[in-house]
């Protein structure tokens, strides 16, 4: 399928299950779907970098918490419309990228992945010390009274626009993995010395990667703000969306852009309903046991299974 | 702001003495990831493990935190042993260490901070020691005991490795793997059973380092996280796989942080560890005393 068709085909899919906010009165499925969403999202970024380049990013709370200051600063600022705060969130993350990688991706993998963590502590107290977003008491972002395209609720909006947006993540992701570029990208996870011998760019693509898989994450946050209609830092530097995303890509499988897509699904929703039915600590506890379980006995994930499966039926 | 003497010797005694301490919690990084190449960012998480088992047996019998821990050790030894097992089972001699190596101990530093909250709560957690509450004066300047025993404890547990490294046959093996691991197995040894071993001493070592933690400051699961900046900043700072790099790491972390919180405020001293950190990888990433 090119990429054309792809988008296309993403985009139906995404404007019919937005077309749902119509049909479904509860308002809770479209909370918990919005975070179901996020998590899309975050684990396709994720995967751009961890799954298609091999270099791994703990900062994804970082991340995603620079687009989801970047729209705070614009509504106390200028109360720019959403689009605008969801165009300023991406960039600015993508830019924060752009440091990090041009900084630390010259050196061995494991510095990146260290440097990352240590951004997203730097840039977490550098919030709190902040008054003008908040500071450590937070922020409140209020939801515009009227609504657009005759949504009932503000949160269908947000949901909608999350469509929209998981769908352009899932989009880059494909168009990414499918192009020369991509390949690129391949070699250098399978090989970092043999690609640059080859004649691969290799720090320009990663840096390129890195810029990419922030800017999805930066966008991912964007909207964060208005769900609550409050933010505060230790809930948008939260370790939860760093292991998330993480561990959704590992369990779905990290080698096209329908593992993450798996993963974020069949996770999110089952944590949506532990968080329901049992507790919050208890849900992160699954995540992370999945996470090892995963990574150490099944590490090619869900598509992994699948692909051996297809193989042997092959046969 | 007038700068008296008092504050500045305050201010650089309390930084040695924090150094101290964070010398005794890098070791372990410096011996896993400067010398074995294991990259266990869930160091910090075996540290707090190590500050609620003291506060445990501290609440309960009301035993000295630091003398529970030293006895302890031997069990964090055997769990080193245990996950370096697992560690290279599953991932290094599949040559996947890089990223689900990584991804494998970030998952089991996040179980190790759910656990403890699922059993402890969120609560901050404090022992009882006779020199909790004593300070030494020497004219203007302080020195509070709970910083100063584990100060003393540390620096001999760091002088210990570094004799222990240098000084033993097994210790001169460790070395050597950091250097060549073919050259090891050439020469008939198993390269894998010294990084067993060595990787126990770093787990044991982080055992240690929580009983100081918890007699220096109350602890609660989640500051293990901020720990990680810390332990790699000083092993990275000092030079990789070296014990002296990361004393003198350590020292210069304490200061800078000593210094951070005395003249900018307590709120963003933990970001000085970080700031560090990204500094060294981005101007000098082979650290202070590296080749």
């Amino acid at each position: 399928m090119s990429n054309k068709a792809f988008a296309a085909v993403t985009l139906a899919v995404a404007l019919a299950l937005a077309a749902v906010t119509q049909l479904i009165p509860n308002e809770y499925f479209f909370t918990a779907a919005y975070t179901v969403l996020l998590f899309v999202i975050l684990a396709t970024a994720w995967n751009i970098l961890g799954g298609y380049t091999g270099y791994v990013n703990f900062g994804s709370a970082a991340f995603f918490a620079i687009g989801a200051y970047t729209t705070v600063f614009f509504y106390n600022a200028f109360k720019a419309p959403l689009l605008v705060e969801i165009v300023a969130g991406t960039l600015v993350a993508g830019l924060a990228g752009l440091g990090l990688g041009y900084l630390t991706l010259r050196l061995r993998g494991v510095f990146f992945a260290i440097a990352s963590l240590a951004l997203a502590v730097v840039l977490y107290i550098f919030i709190v010390n902040w008054d003008y977003v908040g500071g450590a008491r937070g922020a409140y972002v209020l939801q515009p009274r009227e609504i657009p395209f005759g949504m009932p609720r503000y949160i269908h909006l947000i949901y909608s626009v999350q469509l929209l947006m998981a769908a352009f993540a899932l989009v880059v992701a494909r168009a990414i993995e499918k192009s020369t570029l991509g390949r690129g990208l391949a070699a250098i996870r399978d090989d970092e010395l043999a690609a640059e011998c080859s004649g691969v760019p290799t720090l320009r693509l990663k840096i390129f990667s890195t810029m990419a898989s922030c800017a999805l994450m930066g966008m991912a946050g964007t909207t964060f703000p208005y769900y609550l209609s409050y933010i505060e830092p230790s809930s948008a530097f939260s370790l939860s969306y760093a292991v998330n995303s993480i561990a959704m890509p590992l369990i779905g499988g990290m080698m096209s852009w329908m593992g993450p897509l798996i993963g974020a699904v069949l996770l999110g929703s089952v944590q949506q309903l532990v968080q329901v039915t049992v507790s919050s600590a208890w849900n992160l506890l699954i995540v992370g046991v999945l996470l090892v379980f995963f990574v150490t006995l099944a590490p090619n994930g869900i598509m992994g299974w699948v692909d051996a499966w297809r193989r042997r039926k092959a046969k | 702001m007038e700068v008296s003497w008092a504050l500045l010797a305050n201010a650089v005694i309390a930084g040695l003495l924090l150094g101290g301490f964070y010398a005794a919690m890098s070791v372990g990084i410096s011996i896993s990831f400067g010398m074995l190449d294991v990259v266990n960012i869930a160091h910090p998480a075996f540290i707090i493990l190590g500050s609620y088992i003291a506060y445990i047996v501290n609440d309960r019998f009301g035993f000295d935190p630091i003398v529970v821990s030293v006895t302890v050790s031997p069990l964090f030894f055997l769990l080193g042993m245990a996950l370096y097992r697992i560690y290279y089972l599953c991932f290094e001699r599949r040559g996947q260490e890089s990223l689900r190596g990584l991804a494998f101990f970030f998952g089991i530093l996040f179980i190790t901070e759910v656990a403890l909250v699922l059993v402890f709560g969120v609560d901050y957690r404090m022992v009882n020691t006779r020199y909790g509450d004593v300070t030494w004066r020497a004219g203007e300047v302080d020195f509070p005991m709970r910083l100063v025993v584990p100060f003393l404890v540390s620096m001999v547990m760091v002088i210990g490795v570094q004799l222990f490294l240098t000084h033993t046959f097994f210790g001169r093996a460790v070395l050597a793997v950091a250097q060549d691991q073919l050259a090891l197995r050439l020469m008939g040894v198993n390269p894998v059973r010294v990084k067993e071993l060595a990787f126990a001493i770093s787990i044991a070592t982080a055992g240690v380092a929580g009983a100081f933690l918890i007699v220096i400051q109350p602890v609660q699961p989640a500051i293990g996280r901020e720990f990680i900046g810390l332990v790699f900043a000083v092993c990275v700072l000092g030079g990789m796989g070296s014990i002296w790099g990361t004393l003198l790491g350590a020292f210069v972390l304490g200061l800078a942080e000593s210094f951070t919180s005395t003249f900018f405020g307590p709120s963003w001293a933990p970001a000085v560890s970080f700031g560090l950190l990204l500094a060294t990888l981005a101007f000098r990433p082979s650290g202070l005393l590296g080749r």
